[in-house]
């Protein structure tokens, strides 16, 4: 069967446009790598008991989650989309096979991933990101032994750490990254700041938390650096260091567009947050006629944005079905348009106030960027100056982005640094360009593939082609 | 490197990390076993012999890479426990057994 | 306007081969290259170094290759030497595997007319049969009936080779100027103007080795190239402990220990795109080949546009119009560095290729074929 949609990833945006999209009666897929919905920001919310760890905010992903159960739309977990044709096909791994749905339209829904954090010493045992000791929280109920320095910047430093406080294991210290220039640039998006009151209240609120809790807040902390020798000992910074057994970075997080990339579309990008996004309208339209984007992966604006996005998608959808005409649809949609209006005005505040310090985006040369092959900003920087124009070639000279993550962390880093080489902008910088397998699928699950003839012709001769010249 | 919450009732999960036995609350990955076992890598790179670490714990990073009963180079942070499950150690390049 | 001794068009592993070769020659060379996002046939290289039934029915073409295969641990040397990037090349000797007898009786058939045509200059090969196979190669699946070995077979890295090339170009004086896509050009005899990324460059002596963008390069030096795109896609895996002695022809394993996969061969235009029903039937004759393959993981797949003469053979030539201008263009840029830099490159800076090169120029596309 062709379902009319075709859904990437059961976050927030992929839970809700699946939901709406069945109530018009569309058939919808929704295929996701983890084993139960929620994304990352609402994982594991369907087992996570109502209790003093996790606000109401973060609980209200149960109600997205069972409407999403009870939905009637298909849901695939532990399933890894490996390629995607946008002609309307999506291939996973699932079970150790290799499966294939076709369907009219696609929806990503992928959401995003935490900025790397590439300060000397990141990649040892023990330096792990804030979002992860938050998953271990919520799926595994672990806490950190000893003491745990949280570092960075963003609105999921402050959460995880007043989270971890709650739970009886308040961290050691928070060493806050924002450079001065980010207080200055904040205090001119006052508006934007008053648009964004709730969730800048909500900060306010976890920093009141960890002030009754003692943990100390040091700010404008620079030449942050990892110290020990086979797994982390302590952190250190321009003028002060700290014991540590866990350190835990944030610098935000930015779009995952591993996929969008992979499919060619167009992005922009994103000045005041630093970061690409695949182009889109405010459907989630993008240039491809039969993909869309909703979510975080689109551009970040949070969880309810994302809800909000997803039914937009999900509207459209329906649309093209002809459950619903145009006039309906902007019915259902303007006040999803005004909300989503409003979730996004307090934006340029955060935006301004978390911008990345300009050591996290182009480190020192000793530092790895490339964690899957221990590649070097200094590597890549001399590949620069050997002429590498981008990652790509900068990729054929060093392997960088050639490890298994196929360069979803160290992409932005590698783009910095040679745009920090050559004196341009790193929106100049054409990022990585990634291929199927989005992620790793074994041989014998890609044999498996497809039941139709084989193409190619027997023994596959590679330098003699079937044309030759006689005599 | 990490200890689990206080939890009366709460369900576990029997699993072996490098030979030892360790109890996994119920929904765990493998890495969050790994990290509670308190080892001090999950893996050693294939290109320098370095130690690691889970890093993300979202599938992003591929850090986590164990070998999770008997297959290699697996991101151990997308499996969740099983009873029984043996997580070790990714010591460098995979083994291969061509017979 | 920079002036320099020489001009070459073409950044990829053949231009830098001989960019490399006439700076090594002593002439003041500009190597042009496109941007970071171009068709770029060298990133898409499966890295044999393959002497092997190349030159079926062109003798000419066999002798090139393994002169070239010859030249390639002198270059690899020296390469290291002046640039400290070791390209990775091991010469074991290769097998091409046959899955079925039909398959084995036409590898052997054609073995034999390669030995035939290559006369004095000899050619040594040994048709082994499964057992043979399967003492060079442990894990042979049992569908391989046998296959073809010859010596003079081996693989390198070829980014490394790339880089390496690059290194040793600007090491050598060699200007390279990237982000220039070619915009207009002018020719005249020792004298050809190019117009790229907003400046001119001028020299007495140009070649092109722009891949795909020959085609529409060469007739304005008074050359003809005609090539097409070929697509080809290629797997990788995961680093693997080593366990393969030996390259084989569609399956080879990296000093890094990643074994890749690579056979298909495409006509479809200029288009990169990969197809999942190619990467299964290359996945799946690779685990008939050798049946571990199977439990490794794919770690990264890619598709790449071959440089495709009509014929297959290279095109090696110079402008009788233009003399100063010359061309190369084939689809084994990995196998013929050697020759490049060491053999095509010394014939440009002596001002005209060896008569020996005859056969490989264009003009053979206007002779009607024999009857």
């Amino acid at each position: 069967m062709t379902f009319d949609l075709a859904i990437v990833g059961a976050g927030p945006a992929g839970m809700a446009a699946a939901t709406l999209a069945a109530e018009f009666g569309l058939d919808v897929i929704v295929i996701d790598e983890q084993d139960a919905p929620g994304g990352q920001i609402y994982r594991a919310v369907e087992r996570v008991a109502p209790g003093s760890l996790f606000g109401a905010s973060y609980l209200a992903g149960q109600s997205l989650a069972s409407a999403f159960r009870a939905s009637g739309a298909r849901y695939r977990p532990r399933s890894t989309v490996w390629h995607i044709d946008p002609g309307g096909a999506v291939s996973f791994l699932a079970d150790g096979r290799s499966e294939t749905v076709e369907a009219r339209r696609i929806l990503l829904a992928t959401g995003a991933l935490e900025r790397p954090v590439p300060i000397p010493g990141w990649t040892m045992p023990g330096v792990m990101t804030a979002g992860a000791a938050q998953i271990l929280l919520k799926t595994a109920d672990l806490l950190p032994v000893g003491r745990a320095v949280l570092a960075g910047q963003g609105p999921l430093l402050y959460l995880v750490a007043a989270q971890l406080c709650r739970a009886g294991a308040p961290p050691a210290a928070i060493l806050e990254t924002a450079p001065p220039a980010n207080y200055r640039a904040a205090a001119r998006q006052l508006g934007a700041a008053w648009a964004g009151r709730d969730a800048v209240a909500k900060g306010l609120g976890w920093l009141r938390e960890l002030r009754r809790a003692g943990v100390p807040i040091r700010r404008g902390v620079r030449s942050l650096r990892a110290v020990g020798r086979e797994r982390v000992e302590g952190v250190a910074w321009e003028g002060g260091e700290l014991a540590a057994d866990l350190l835990l970075l944030h610098d935000g997080v930015i779009p995952n567009t591993q996929i969008t990339r992979a499919l060619g579309l167009a992005h922009d990008w994103h000045a005041a947050q630093c970061c690409w996004r695949p182009s889109v309208d405010q459907w989630g339209n993008t240039t491809l006629a039969t993909v869309a984007v909703a979510g975080d992966g689109g551009g970040i604006a949070g969880a309810e944005a994302a809800v909000l996005s997803g039914r937009l998608a999900a509207l459209t959808a329906a649309t093209m079905r002809g459950k619903i005409d145009a006039a309906e649809r902007d019915r259902c949609a303007a006040p999803l348009h005004a909300a989503l209006a409003h979730e996004r005005a307090g934006r340029p505040f955060l935006d301004a106030l978390c911008r990345p310090a300009p050591e996290m985006l182009a480190p020192p040369d000793a530092v790895t960027v490339c964690r899957c092959e221990e590649v070097t900003a200094g590597a890549v920087r001399r590949a620069a100056r050997l002429g590498a124009q981008g990652p790509n070639q900068a990729k054929a000279f060093t392997r960088c982005g050639m490890g298994p993550c196929q360069g979803r962390l160290c992409g932005p880093l590698v783009a910095s640094l040679i745009a920090e080489v050559h004196g341009v902008p790193v929106s100049d910088i054409e990022p990585y360009r990634p291929r199927a397998p989005y992620k790793p699928i074994t041989l014998g699950a890609l044999a498996g593939f497809a039941p139709h003839p084989d193409p190619l012709p027997a023994g596959g001769e590679r330098e003699e082609p079937a044309r030759s010249v006689g005599g | 490197m990490f200890r689990r919450r206080p939890e009366p009732g709460a369900a576990t999960v029997a699993v072996v990390v490098e030979g030892r036995d360790v109890r996994v609350p119920d929904g765990a990955s493998a890495a969050a076993a790994v990290l509670l076992a308190g080892l001090a890598a999950i893996r050693d790179t294939p290109v320098g012999g370095a130690p690691r670490a889970p890093y993300c714990l979202m599938g992003v990073c591929f850090d986590c890479l164990a070998e999770i009963d008997g297959i290699p180079n697996r991101q151990s942070c997308m499996v969740t426990v099983a009873p029984g499950m043996r997580i070790a150690r990714q010591r460098g390049r995979r083994a291969v057994d061509a017979e | 306007m920079k002036l320099f001794d020489a001009i070459v068009v073409g950044g990829g592993l053949v231009g830098a081969a001989i960019g490399y070769g006439l700076g090594r020659a002593g002439m003041q060379t500009a190597l042009v290259d496109e941007g970071d996002i171009a068709f770029r046939a060298s990133r898409g290289n499966f890295g044999l170094v393959w002497v092997q039934s190349k030159g079926l029915g062109a003798p000419h073409y066999q002798r090139w290759t393994r002169r070239s295969a010859d030249e390639w641990p002198l270059l690899a040397a020296e390469l290291f030497d002046r640039t400290g990037v070791a390209v990775g090349h091991e010469r074991p000797g290769g097998l091409h595997l046959c899955l079925g007898e039909a398959e084995f009786a036409e590898r052997s058939a054609r073995m034999e007319r390669m030995r035939v045509e290559s006369g004095n200059f000899g050619f040594k090969y040994r048709m082994l049969g499964h057992d043979e196979v399967a003492a060079m190669l442990p894990g042979i699946g049992p569908a391989v009936t046998g296959a073809s070995f010859t010596p003079y077979d081996g693989h390198a890295n070829s980014l490394a080779l790339l880089h390496a090339l690059h290194r040793g170009f600007v090491a050598g004086g060699g200007s390279y100027l990237p982000n220039r896509r070619v915009t207009d050009a002018a020719a005249a005899t020792g004298n050809f103007r190019i117009g790229a990324g907003g400046e001119a460059i001028a020299a007495p002596v140009v070649v092109l080795a722009a891949g795909l963008g020959n085609a529409e390069l060469a007739p304005v030096f008074g050359l003809s190239a005609p090539v097409v795109p070929q697509r080809g896609q290629i797997l990788v895996t995961e680093r693997a402990a080593r366990v393969m002695a030996m390259p084989t022809t569609t399956v080879r394993q990296t000093l890094e220990g990643g074994i890749m996969i690579g056979d298909s061969q495409e006509d479809v235009g200029f288009d990169t795109g990969q197809r999942p029903d190619v990467m299964a039937a290359m996945a799946r004759r690779a685990v008939l080949s050798f049946s571990w393959l199977a439990e490794l993981q794919v770690v990264r797949a890619w598709a790449a546009l071959r440089v495709m003469p009509p014929d297959g053979v290279p095109i090696y030539d110079q402008s009788e119009r233009f003399p100063g201008a010359f061309t190369a263009n084939c689809h084994s840029g990995v196998t013929l560095a050697g020759a490049h830099a060491n053999v095509f490159a010394a014939m440009v800076a002596a001002g005209a290729l060896d008569p020996m090169m005859a056969p490989f120029s264009a003009r053979r596309f206007d002779v009607p074929a024999a009857a």
